[in-house]
């Protein structure tokens, strides 16, 4: 028994390792890629967006695989998140002029924001289950996304001025600059995120969230998970982990949506970016990268983001998206259908009929 | 099984990561050595962006074809200092994220110059990648100054935003069209916001009063009747329609559903509304428009325009066609004006274009005798039409 539960850690131990070495090959195969010139604008211009996405779906299978409710606003708090590292940096633009100081200061404001909100909404929300969570976080992404689309803040030397109105509302002197300009958002946000940057902030999303879950802290959040009531009767504080996950997720969320903004000199809160169809996005490469798996996750994330975008190449441009849809459809089929998990179970059984055979000519 | 799957996921990563690095050395030689030899051996590389699929894929479109006609007029014809071009066109969808990945696609291709983006938001987005790499840049139709700001590679074929508010209230003002005005804008849209706001700031100078401004975004633009209503009670006699067609189709439906008939008046996004699908045309009847193009117009230029355009794409080219044909004239005056070869890197002959930008004058189907500050602005006159017996005449 003993001997098996030290297994058990040893093992996870090692995956996590097995985690932490891929995102760190992946980084030191790109900096060869770089350096030798070998490596398309194309390429280049997605590194960073590809860390942002990996950073999104590591957080939320913190939410859905791990604490095992299904959450469809997460695009929300990366929208707090973007929203406040860009209005940050735009203000600081002329203070702090050393990149990466501003863009790290950037990230700790959006990750607590979005952590903030994430604590706030998950209060009243997390008493819901199933479904009905999944529809609130729905509406709450929204609200976010709404309420970002009509906020104009300006700024001049009397200070900050705010309307939900319009741009001449702000009653700015004549020097007053429009920061927030409603749906149109910020524009101007220094490019601060690199590539290096981002495969750190990933590295540090992996460390909380698998430590997380090999803490004491984290298999009280999976016994939450497998069985509410079981874990109520032992004395789980189901609340406190249920929130500290939600928010957790959030904050990480958040400081992805940091790098977006820092990433794109136009930031606009509309339904592609922070809207449901990114949130669902975000929750298909966590699908598919496997629920509860969080190497999966990035590796999900980098297929599906990489792949319209080397359609480009092929060609194919009219059928690009139709490609990208008929290929999703076909992965999830071979990951969870019945029929081609028998076939998978064929497969393998031939391959290991076989595999002695080798073994022994070897 | 679980083996399996586990030999399944790298061969599936490894067939990705191959595809990465086949794409990266079929694309790398294009960009370096190759193709900087097959451009001196004479290819000018025009790259385009656009929204090809989504919501704005009429634009997008439209830019693609109008561009392609002058293009294969131009080859045709001989070509650019006797080297032909070669035009390639990628999809944004209309989001700023995808725009820079089309463009850094289009730097992969070998692009030289680029006629886009289309559209305003993903606009700004390249226009800033574009200035980091100095590439020049030209965007047929994205309209605010926030493109231009700060950058000297970027110039525009269309009217600024801000310039079509001030041509608007003056055109209203000076012929005492109305004592008071309605305007309903869209609010997440930055071309219909620039023009709204120098609009009412210009208001002020001119006689009439703004009694109603009512906004929409692009989440709210199907149903109109509050801000119809709002108009209606506040008395106005003229609605001011700084938006684009799709939305004033719906507004003056829903306006006549009413019994509601002010005099409407729009710029330049209003062109198109007599070719939308499921729309009387007849509700569009004595609408006044500021527009660079229309393609009823009898000169010669648009006439040949139109006729190729229907050959080959079976549809009456709306403005945003207009302004990606001139586009592509621009390009060739400028690079005649400078006397650049495509052998030169790209930021040498973006600086040559920049030069011979602000030089140049250019006659095309958007208007005559354009020419062009160092900013990027283009001055030229809007023309002032009103829809008669479905179709354009001179106001």
């Amino acid at each position: 028994m003993k001997l098996r539960n030290k297994f058990k850690f040893d093992k996870r131990a090692r995956q996590s390792l097995i985690t932490y070495a891929m995102v760190i090959i992946a980084f030191v195969v790109v900096q060869i890629l770089l350096a030798t010139g070998s490596m398309t604008s194309l390429m280049k211009g997605l590194l960073v967006p590809l860390c942002v996405y990996a950073i999104l779906a590591v957080s939320l299978n913190l939410t859905v695989g791990i604490l095992g409710e299904l959450s469809l606003g997460h695009a929300g708090f990366m929208c707090i998140g973007a929203f406040t590292g860009a209005f940050f940096s735009k203000c600081v633009q002329d203070v702090i002029t050393i990149g990466w100081l501003r863009i790290s200061i950037a990230i700790i404001l959006g990750s607590a924001m979005a952590g903030l909100f994430g604590f706030l909404i998950g209060m009243p929300v997390l008493r819901l289950k199933g479904d009905y969570l999944a529809i609130v976080t729905l509406g709450f992404g929204e609200i976010i996304k709404t309420v970002v689309n009509v906020v104009y803040i300006g700024r001049d030397e009397n200070g900050f001025h705010f309307s939900i109105k319009s741009n001449m509302d702000l009653n700015m002197t004549e020097n007053g600059k429009t920061i927030v300009k409603g749906a149109q958002g910020i524009t101007g946000t220094p490019k601060d995120a690199t590539f290096t940057i981002g495969i750190i902030l990933l590295l540090v999303t992996l460390f909380i969230v698998l430590n997380l879950i090999n803490s004491r802290d984290g298999r009280a959040i999976m016994a939450i998970r497998d069985n509410r009531i079981a874990a109520e009767s032992v004395g789980i504080n189901i609340t406190k982990y249920k929130l500290m996950a939600f928010s957790i997720s959030a904050a990480l969320a958040g400081s992805a949506g940091v790098l977006y903004a820092h990433n794109l000199n136009t930031l606009t809160a509309s339904t592609n970016n922070f809207g449901y169809n990114m949130s669902i996005n975000i929750l298909v490469f966590v699908v598919l990268g496997g629920i509860g798996n969080i190497r999966g996750s990035i590796i999900g994330a980098v297929i599906l983001t990489l792949l319209p975008e080397l359609l480009r190449s092929f060609n194919l441009d009219n059928l690009r998206m139709l490609i990208y849809a008929i290929i999703l459809i076909v992965v999830m089929l071979f990951n969870s259908a019945p029929s081609f998990i028998q076939f998978r179970e064929k497969v393998t059984a031939v391959v290991k009929s076989k595999l002695p055979k080798k073994g022994g000519v070897n | 099984m679980k083996n399996v799957k586990k030999v399944l996921a790298i061969a599936l990563a490894s067939v990705m990561a191959f595809a990465t690095v086949a794409c990266g050395n079929e694309g790398t030689p294009a960009v370096g050595t190759e193709s900087g030899k097959t451009a001196a051996a004479g290819t000018w590389r025009i790259g385009g962006i656009g929204p090809t699929t989504g919501g704005a894929a009429v634009y997008g479109q439209a830019v693609q074809n109008g561009a392609q006609i002058a293009v294969d007029e131009i080859n045709a014809a001989g070509g650019i200092n006797g080297v032909m071009i070669e035009y390639t066109f990628e999809d944004d969808e209309n989001i700023a994220e995808k725009g820079v990945n089309a463009y850094n696609s289009l730097k992969d291709w070998g692009m030289q110059m680029l006629l886009g983006t289309v559209t305003t938001t993903p606009c700004i987005a390249v226009s800033a990648e574009a200035a980091a790499d100095n590439m020049f840049l030209l965007t047929p139709s994205g309209s605010s100054t926030d493109i231009l700001e700060g950058k000297t590679n970027a110039f525009q074929v269309c009217f600024t935003d801000p310039n079509q508010g001030q041509g608007s209230a003056q055109y209203i003002g000076e012929n005492n069209m109305a004592s008071k005005v309605a305007v309903i804008y869209d609010s997440s849209n930055a071309y219909s916001q620039g023009i709204y706001e120098k609009f009412a700031q210009e208001a002020k100078n001119y006689s009439f009063e703004i009694v109603s401004a009512e906004a929409f975004t692009a989440d709210s633009n199907t149903d109109f009747s509050v801000q119809l209503q709002k108009a209606k009670d506040a008395g106005a006699e003229l609605l001011f329609l700084p938006i684009y067609c799709e939305q004033s189709a719906l507004i003056l439906t829903q306006a006549n559903a009413m019994g509601y008939k002010p005099t409407i008046f729009s710029c330049d996004g209003m062109d198109g509304i007599l070719t939308l699908d499921n729309f009387d045309v007849a509700l569009a009847e004595g609408v006044i428009l500021l527009t660079p193009f229309v393609a009823d117009a009898t000169d010669d230029a648009t006439v040949s325009f139109v006729t190729k355009y229907q050959a080959a794409y079976g549809e009456i080219p709306n403005q945003f066609a207009a302004d990606a044909y001139d586009g592509v004239y621009i390009i060739k005056a400028a690079i005649e004006a400078a006397n650049a070869t495509p052998d030169m890197s790209v930021s040498d002959l973006c600086d040559a274009l920049k030069e011979a930008m602000v030089n140049i004058t250019v006659d095309g189907l958007t208007g005559t005798g354009m020419t062009w500050e160092a900013t990027g602005e283009v001055s030229k006159d809007p023309k002032a039409m009103v829809i008669k017996d479905g179709v354009y005449v001179g106001y």
